[in-house]
Parts: C-alpha cells; structure tokens; sequence
C-alpha cells in the first residue's frame, strides 16, 4: 500500500511539474465543452433563397409572400430571371431557388395545371431533402387556398389532427443533449491519452529500466501508474458536471451517485485500454496515433453527432466494442430520462464486463522485463 | 541538407508500424466514415398505442410502418408502458390512436393523433415527426380522394450537384480535411519534440545544419507523405463514393499541398510551445480534434450556429478547405470562386510560419 502511494505521489509531481500540464488537463476541456456544446445543432432554419418570378403577376406574387413570411426562410432575390439566381447558388449565396414560369397565373385560373421549379444545392443532402420538403409545404397548401378561394372548390373532408408532444426535452433544447455527450468524449480523450503515453515515455527515456529493476510488484505499478490518471479523469468529470448542471441546466433527472459509479468503473476500461496500447507500441509517436485512431472511429461511431439508427446494420455492430456508446447512452438515459438502475442495467454490465477484460489484456501484456 | 531529408526519411520508414498506422488510419477511416455516417433516417424503431384499433388506425399504422422509415419495437397496452418504454432507450416515438378514432373520423370526420417522441435528441425528435407527419399528411389525402381536387401548381424538384442526395457528399470533403490536417500537425509537431525530450536537439543544433534547414528537413518528408495520403483519399472518393470531380485536378492538388503546408506549419507552432511529445500530442489533439469537428461545418452547419461561434468557425483552417473542396470536386468551380478562400488559407500558413520562426529563434538564444 504504501509503495503505491510513493508511486502515485511520484506521478502526480511528474505530472504537474510540466508547466503546460494544468491548463492542457483542466481548462481545455472546460473550455471545450462551453463552447462545443453550442455548436450541434441540425435544425433547418434561416434558408437563403430566390425567386426567379417570370410571370410577375399578382398570383405569382401572392404565392412569393408565403415564402416571405414562412419563418425558415430568408428572402434574398428576387428576380426577372434564372441565369443570375444560379451564377449565385454556384457561389454558395442561394440554397434554394423558385422558378417560376410565365404564365402561371393565366394558367392557373383556365385550370390548366403548371410547374413550379424548386431548385436546391443538395451538397448536403439531409438538409436538403428538410428544405425541398418546406417549400412543397409551402406550395401544395397554396394550391388548396387557391382552388377554395379562387376557384370556389368545396374545402377538405376528413381531418386527422396531430398533435406532437416532445417528452424530456418540451423546448428542444440541443445543449442538453451535446453536454453529456462531449462531456464523456473529453474524460475519454484525457484518461486514454495520458495513460496510452506514459509508460511508453518511460520506455522510450530509458527510466522503465530504473522501475524494473525496483522490488516493486506488478500490481503495484499498475495501480500506481494509473490511479493519478483516475483521478485527473474523475476530477474533470465531476468538473464537467457541475458546469453541465449549472451552466447549461442540464436536467439530471435520474440518480447522480449512479452516475459517479458507473463513470469510475468506465474510466477503468479507459485507462485499461490505454495502458494496453502502452504497451504494444515502441514510442510514444506510435501509441499516439493507435489511440488517435480508435478515438476518432469511437467519437464517429458512438452517436454523438449522428443519430446511430442512421447507421448501416455493420457500423451499429462495430460499437459492441465501442467503451464511447455503452458510456454515451448511459448518461443520456440516466442524466435526461432519469432511467433507473434496471432499465440501464445491460449498459453497466456491458460496461464492466468490458473493463475487466481490458485491464487484465493490459496487465497480461504488461511485462516488467521490456 | 539533402542529406538531412533523406536521413528524416530513412527514419521513418525504418518504423513499419507507424508506416502502417500512417497510410492504414486515413483508409480505414475515410472507408468506414464514408460507408457509416449517414444522417437518413431509416429504420428507427418506434411503437404503436393503438386504443381503437379498427380499420382506418390499422391502415395509418401499416403506412408508416411500410414507409421504410420506421420499424415496430413493441405494440403498447395502456398509457403507462409509453414511459417504460422511452425509459430503455431504443424507441424513439410513440403514436397514440384515440380510443374510437375510426368512428369519430366517419361521424365527425375529425379524430385525434397524438405524436410523442423522445426529444432528449432533439434532432432525431424533430426529424422523425416530421417524417410521420408528412405520412399522416398522405393518409389524409387518400381518405379525401372522392373529393380530391385538381393538383395545378406541380412542384417539380432538383436536387443540385448531388441528385441522389447521398451523404458522402458532406462527410467526404469533411474527412478529408480532418485526416490531412490530424495526421500532418500531429506528426511534426510530435517529431520536433521528440527531438526536444530526448536531447537530440540540441546535438542537432551544434551541428554545422542551419536551424531552418533542420526545420525543412524534418518538415519535407511528412509534406510528401501527406501528399500521398491525400492523393490517395481522393482516389478513394473517386472510384469508391463516387464523387464527380468537376473541377481542376491541379486546382484541387495545389490547394491540397497548401492545406498540408498549413497543417504542417501549425504542427511546427505547436512544437516550439511544447516542452513534451505528451503536451504536443494534447494539444493537437484538444486544439484541432474536436473544434476541427465541429466548428468547420463537417457535420453542423456553421450558419445556424450562435453568432461569436460563427465567428470562431472562421478561425479553423479546415472551414476554409472544406469550403474550397467542395466547391471544387462537386461544384466544378474554378479559381475566381474560390480565391479569397484560398488566400485566407495562405494567410494562415505564413501567419503560423513566421510565429514558429520566430520562436525557435528566441529559443536558440
């Protein structure tokens, strides 16, 4: 016991020696999730658009004042014609173009029927299909104006109303959904980074040698290396849930020691994981990248910036090993649904099942002889 | 000096496993993002509380089901399960037929439909309403059709430069960006400080090897391997995702080199800072990973962002390249749209070299 304690005190001073340490470790992160978690957000609103109004007439115009009006777009152009609408959605100005055609209004009123164009950059074809959806809204709930005011056409029959009720989150509030999420990306990145890098310094300065050589156990090193780490890890997160409460009024429904429970045994599998890669690589250049590259694939692939339903049936089955989901979903569920101990139970024994594999594959692999 | 490049080389190809990890990451990743990420909703499971359960709610409810969009998770009995099951986390809505909604639609042609969806995600809540919405929407067209009315305003619709809207289309140029950038920043700025940790600095210094040319020599081979990756990952995204490369392959080259200069030249910024590969590593990793993300419009439009974030978006390098690859491989736009894009990206790239100059040279003396 008391030679771990030596250990982590050893740690610790290392760790806090580096000048850069302090801010790297705990203002970043603090930082990131004050700014990052304003910055998800898929909502369609504020669409550029033009109207190449050939007909110029007061149909044409009476159908352009619903666009004006509608709240998600922003009128940028209207015009004689197409060519210059387009020379502007090449450059990224318009979204959205509406043409239409001469005739129109003449058209319309000998009930012959006439295209409307709606022209959308689709680069980004979610929003896209958002935005063509708008202004078929737009322009099929005209055409039902039209023939009842104007053509004295008997209105609509049946009806079904809906009605939508948005449960645990009534204003659609996008931050209290990012918080936990980026929250429980960036303990991951601090706790698997530290710990993938560390020993692998020591076996690329030479000092590992100086620790073999000491009487000290197997267990006790481990322990010793990886309990600061755990308590740097937690420490943010703690952290991380006070500004999440109080910054961002993040609900937190369910129970809070239930989370500090499950997020120690997580940052366990975290560090296991680290420590794992420690050693396997040779340098710390290498045990960087290998962890690089497992965070950015868990990051993607945990449904934290796009929904994991979404996903082909192989990706979702990749994130069997993904530690970022199981941990993600949890404290979704726990934090905005207040989900109770049994309804996330296969989360936590996911969870642990999983930590106990990857600190014994990383103790198994660790040799004290390099 | 040519020697000096070609000992950095010799180094680090002598290094298979970070030659693997090197070229292996980028494929991988550039592979499973643009094969996985999709934003389509497709399949989202939902239930059903059907409290009438005669032939118009049977009928609503085989629609949305054989919509595409939608699977059955569980058919409800009472209001209470609706809680129980939004508490386990799979549904993602519930539809509420009222108790005797086939009847009050014959009698009073009205009946109720109540939508509730797990807005805990907001974007999925907000996507898969709208969704069953437009399917109700349908539904009520067709209870209607006796007395249909003339459709005479036809939207025909045209999806620009991307006609089946397929998802690839945002998140390549967005991979793109993040890989080049990780890997060349991360890279240098590790290599130079490794150099630093373990002493070989400062015997690198006294050599007769001019500063600069140490900083060129270890910054050469990573341009050209970058390169490599780059050319790669397009060829990639030509031939597998189908990308149309509309526009100038030497435009779309040069402006990649200059992309991985920038890169190369904030990773040698974050070196002369750094004291240890760990610090170095964390910041690239902190600085550039997730701001890089999220703030360059790869997956969240920058437009609807708050207005100071739009202006800190303006910050990240990758906004720009992002900006001017898209324009170039789907657009098919040349030069004079891209040029002030170009020119903030060059402004960067001197913007860090001469910081990085400036402070190597105040750690000489």
């Amino acid at each position: 016991m008391k030679t771990i304690l030596y250990l982590v005190q050893k740690e610790f001073l290392q760790i806090f020696r580096d000048k850069m340490m302090l801010p790297v470790i705990f203002a970043i992160p603090v930082f990131q999730l004050l700014i990052l978690s304003y910055t998800a957000t898929f909502e369609i609103k504020k669409i550029d658009l033009g109207i190449a109004d050939l007909d110029q007439s007061a149909t044409s115009s009476d159908l352009i004042s619903r666009f004006s009006a509608s709240p998600f777009y922003i009128m940028k152009e209207i015009k004689g014609n197409y060519q210059e609408l387009e020379e502007q959605m090449q450059s990224g100005e318009l979204e959205q173009i509406i043409y239409i055609p001469q005739g129109f209004e003449k058209k319309l009123f000998t009930k012959n029927n006439t295209a409307v164009q709606v022209v959308t950059d689709a680069i980004n074809g979610s929003a896209a299909s958002l935005m063509s959806a708008y202004s078929m809204r737009i322009i099929s709930d005209y055409n039902k104006q039209f023939l009842v005011k104007e053509l004295f056409m008997p209105m609509d029959y049946k009806n079904i109303n809906t009605e939508v009720a948005y449960w645990y989150n009534p204003d659609l509030n996008y931050k209290t959904f990012m918080v936990p999420g980026i929250l429980v990306l960036l303990v991951t990145v601090i706790g698997l980074f530290l710990s993938a890098m560390n020993i692998v310094k020591e076996k690329e300065i030479g000092t590992i040698e100086q620790l073999n050589v000491t009487p000290i156990k197997k267990y006790q090193f481990i322990i010793g290396k990886l309990l600061p780490f755990w308590i740097i890890a937690m420490f943010d997160l703690l952290l991380g849930l006070l500004l999440a409460r109080f910054v961002f009024m993040v609900p937190m429904i369910g129970s809070i020691s239930l989370v500090i429970g499950v997020a120690a045994i997580y940052l366990v599998l975290v560090l296991g994981m680290g420590l794992f890669i420690s050693s396997i690589s040779n340098n710390q250049q290498q045990s960087m990248f290998i962890s690089w590259f497992f965070v950015m694939i868990f990051i993607l692939l945990s449904g934290l910036f796009t929904a994991v339903e979404n996903m082909p049936q192989w990706a979702r089955a990749l994130n069997v090993v993904n530690p970022i989901a199981y941990f993600i979903k949890f404290m979704r569920l726990v934090l905005l649904k207040g989900s109770s101990f049994a309804d996330v139970s296969h989360l936590i024994a996911s969870i642990s099942i999983y930590a106990l594999f990857m600190i014994s594959l990383a103790t198994w692999r660790y040799r004290k002889v390099s | 000096m040519r020697i000096f490049i070609i000992k950095e080389f010799l180094q680090i190809f002598r290094d298979t496993r970070s030659m693997i990890i090197l070229f292996g990451i980028p494929i991988v990743q550039v592979l499973l993002f643009g094969f996985a990420l999709k934003n389509e909703l497709k399949n989202v499971p939902i239930a059903i509380l059907d409290q009438s359960k005669d032939v118009y709610t049977q009928e609503l409810s085989h629609k949305i089901l054989s919509s595409g969009y939608f699977v059955l998770e569980e058919m409800l009995q009472s209001e209470k399960d609706i809680e129980v099951i939004f508490k386990k986390g799979e549904v993602k809505e519930v539809i509420v037929f009222e108790s005797d909604f086939g009847n009050k639609l014959i009698q009073t042609q009205q009946a109720d439909l109540q939508i509730i969806t797990d807005a805990s995600d907001p974007n999925t809540a907000n996507i898969v309403y709208s969704y069953t919405q437009s399917i109700v929407r349908d539904y009520i067209e067709e209870l209607n059709i006796s007395s249909q009315k003339p459709v005479l305003i036809i939207p025909q619709t045209q999806m620009q430069y991307n006609r089946e809207l397929k998802s690839v289309f945002m998140f390549v140029p967005g991979v793109i960006a993040i890989i080049l950038m990780l890997v060349s920043t991360m890279m240098t700025s590790i290599s130079i400080t490794r150099e630093k940790e373990l002493g070989t600095m400062e015997v690198l210094l006294v050599s007769p090897v001019k500063p600069w040319q140490i900083i060129i020599g270890k910054v050469i081979p990573y341009v050209i391997l970058s390169f490599i990756n780059a050319v790669i990952i397009l060829l990639i995204s030509y031939f597998v995702f189908e990308m149309p490369f509309s526009g100038s392959l030497t435009l779309l080259l040069s402006v990649s080199l200059l992309f991985i200069v920038l890169s190369l030249s904030l990773g040698l910024f974050i070196s002369t800072v750094s004291d240890t590969q760990q610090i170095a590593m964390l910041l690239s990793m902190f600085a550039l990973l997730l701001p890089t993300i999220l703030l360059s419009g790869y997956i969240f439009p920058i437009k609807n962002m708050p207005l100071i974030l739009q202006y800190l978006s303006d910050l990240m390098p990758a906004k720009w390249f992002i900006i001017v690859i898209k324009n170039i491989i789907i657009k098919g736009n040349g030069f004079a749209l891209v040029w002030k894009e170009i020119l903030v990206l060059v402004a960067m790239t001197v913007f860090f070299i001469v910081l990085s100059v400036k402070k190597f040279k105040i750690r000489l003396s």
